[in-house]
């Protein structure tokens, strides 16, 4: 694998960053040197090799690797591939490893991952290019296959009736577990679904928990059985929570997918 | 659907076809066997290591179990039973577990490549009980097969003289390591796995299993070293004399009872 550097020339303009500006312990001081290592590869190119190619800025103040792709792109590189949407953890486009580990780059401050970062596309989805990945096209795999959608009563149509209310405490549950914004770093994180490619993962799961709980969902325990009740399925975690440990949401994974495994487990014998 | 409808080549098939619950039955059993093994090993650790205390009380948990206090006379065979008994559940054990390994060159090296960009505590755990595991496949299946065998030859000299005359000890410290290591990190997993203990806050409650798994570990490691220490000196010292069996005092002929 080869290796290129490329230096952002020296801005004239720019004033020098103080001495006294220094980041939190243990940070990347602004106005430090930082060098971010990017896997270079794109697969619609014939003879493209994927290899690392680094890019050298400065740090400033509250860089975002948002901040710091954008600066690469615009002024040294503009063939460099990455997404982003919104910038504010809110889209989940731009999730990918950064130094070993998948997370949202916009909510990353290089001074907390650098001065050497170290970033690659997400493992598991299909490469675009470079950094950038189509989660769009597993996840609606997931959500088919998972049927992932609310199975109301179809009687309860009728759009002149009043929705039966809901407790508080539960529509906070629901929307809790719907702030999933299939990012896809908990697949990514997955060494279950680094393994098996066939592997659900948390969201699907996360998905599933959600609408089991919704009472508006008619599906019974023996339905969701039907849809997650193998070995690829709830079955198949190890509870490694990586998952838990890496979603940039901070969903309560490891409670959902242990809920999920208990009442799975339970038709067993019933 | 009625059970009267015809019936096809193929058996079912005129049925809606219903995901087999073979899977969850095998998850369930899968820990629960784990979770068996790995609280029978606490206690058969504080059975061996009660060498510590001295070779009369060895002896004396020995007895209990071949039924001497019961039945006034000791039947190695009850050990046996019980020695097949845990064999059934090591085997049933191995075969759940060994689905989730990688079998192929490709998972090994999505998996080890993972655990080494991630460097994340529980991934890497879980490559540990897998290596465990494998090894117990084989250090258990010639312990247990000794033991089935042997029933007997458990005693104060008896054991000293297996690990030092017998040369068993290598297989027992590298035994010792594997199931310590295997056992603790299963317990940690079954209790996140079906989310035991957990009192609101699930990362707090994982926090503290994580801590009492490592003490948990360090603990039966160390008194198992010490357990095995004790052996070895009494095998190295009893070596002229191996295949002697011990009688405590109090039992010899000609005691004050």
């Amino acid at each position: 694998m080869t290796t290129t550097t490329i230096v952002k020339a020296p801005s004239t303009s720019a004033p020098p960053a103080p001495a006294a500006a220094a980041a939190p312990a243990g940070g990347v001081a602004t106005g430090a040197k930082i060098r971010v290592h990017a896997l270079r590869y794109n697969p619609q190119e014939p003879g493209s090799v994927p290899h690392m190619q680094t890019y050298e800025l400065e740090q400033t103040e509250g860089m975002t690797l948002f901040i710091a792709l954008s600066e690469i792109r615009e002024t040294l590189d503009p063939t460099l591939q990455f997404d982003f949407v919104c910038r504010a953890g809110i889209c989940g486009s731009c999730a990918m490893m950064v130094n070993g580990r998948p997370t949202l780059a916009c909510r990353t401050l290089t001074r907390d991952v650098g001065p050497d970062i170290t970033l690659a596309p997400l493992p598991v989805f299909e490469l675009i290019g470079d950094l950038s990945v189509n989660t769009g096209r597993w996840m609606r795999g997931t959500s088919e296959r998972l049927e992932a959608w609310l199975h109301g009563d179809p009687q309860a149509r009728d759009i002149c009736r009043i929705e039966e209310p809901m407790e508080p405490e539960l529509a906070e549950k629901l929307n809790e577990l719907d702030r999933c914004v299939e990012c896809g770093c908990c697949v990514a994180a997955c060494g279950t679904a680094r393994m098996r490619p066939d592997f659900v993962g948390a969201v699907g799961m996360a998905k599933i928990a959600r609408f089991r709980l919704d009472p508006r969902d008619k599906r019974t325990d023996d339905d969701y059985y039907e849809l997650v009740g193998t070995d690829d399925g709830v079955f198949g975690c190890m509870s490694l929570l990586a998952c838990h440990d890496v979603c940039p949401k901070d969903l309560p994974l490891q409670t959902q997918i242990a809920f999920l495994r208990r009442k799975m487990a339970g038709k067993g014998w019933a | 659907m009625a059970s009267t409808s015809p019936t096809i080549a193929g058996a079912g098939l005129a049925e809606r076809p219903r995901r087999s619950r073979v899977p969850a039955r095998l998850d369930l059993l899968q820990s629960a066997t784990g979770l068996v093994l790995a609280l029978f090993m606490w206690g058969h650790m504080f059975f061996v290591s009660t060498i510590l205390v001295s070779k009369d009380f060895m002896w004396t948990v020995t007895k209990m179990f071949e039924g001497y206090f019961i039945f006034g006379r000791p039947y190695p065979g009850i050990v046996s039973v019980i020695v097949f008994g845990i064999l059934v559940l090591f085997v049933a054990h191995a075969f759940l577990a060994v689905r989730k390994l990688p079998i192929s060159f490709r998972q090994w090296q999505m998996y080890r490549g993972h655990m080494k960009v991630m460097k994340h505590e529980d991934t890497t755990l879980w490559w540990v009980q897998a290596v465990t595991g494998f090894m117990l496949f084989f250090l258990v299946t010639v312990h247990l097969y000794q033991m089935l065998m042997h029933p007997g030859l458990i005693g104060p000299y008896e054991s000293a003289d297996r690990v030092w005359t017998g040369r068993w000890w290598p297989l027992y410290l590298v035994m010792l390591f594997a199931v310590e290591l295997h056992g603790g990190i299963g317990l940690y997993r079954l209790a996140v796995k079906w989310g035991w203990f957990e009192r609101g806050d699930a990362d707090a409650t994982r926090a503290t299993l994580k801590k009492a798994k490592w003490v948990l570990t360090v603990f039966f490691l160390v008194l198992g070293l010490a357990t095995l220490a004790a052996y070895m000196k009494i095998g190295y010292e009893h070596a002229d004399r191996a295949g002697e069996r011990y009688v405590p005092a109090s039992v010899q002929p000609g005691a004050v009872q």
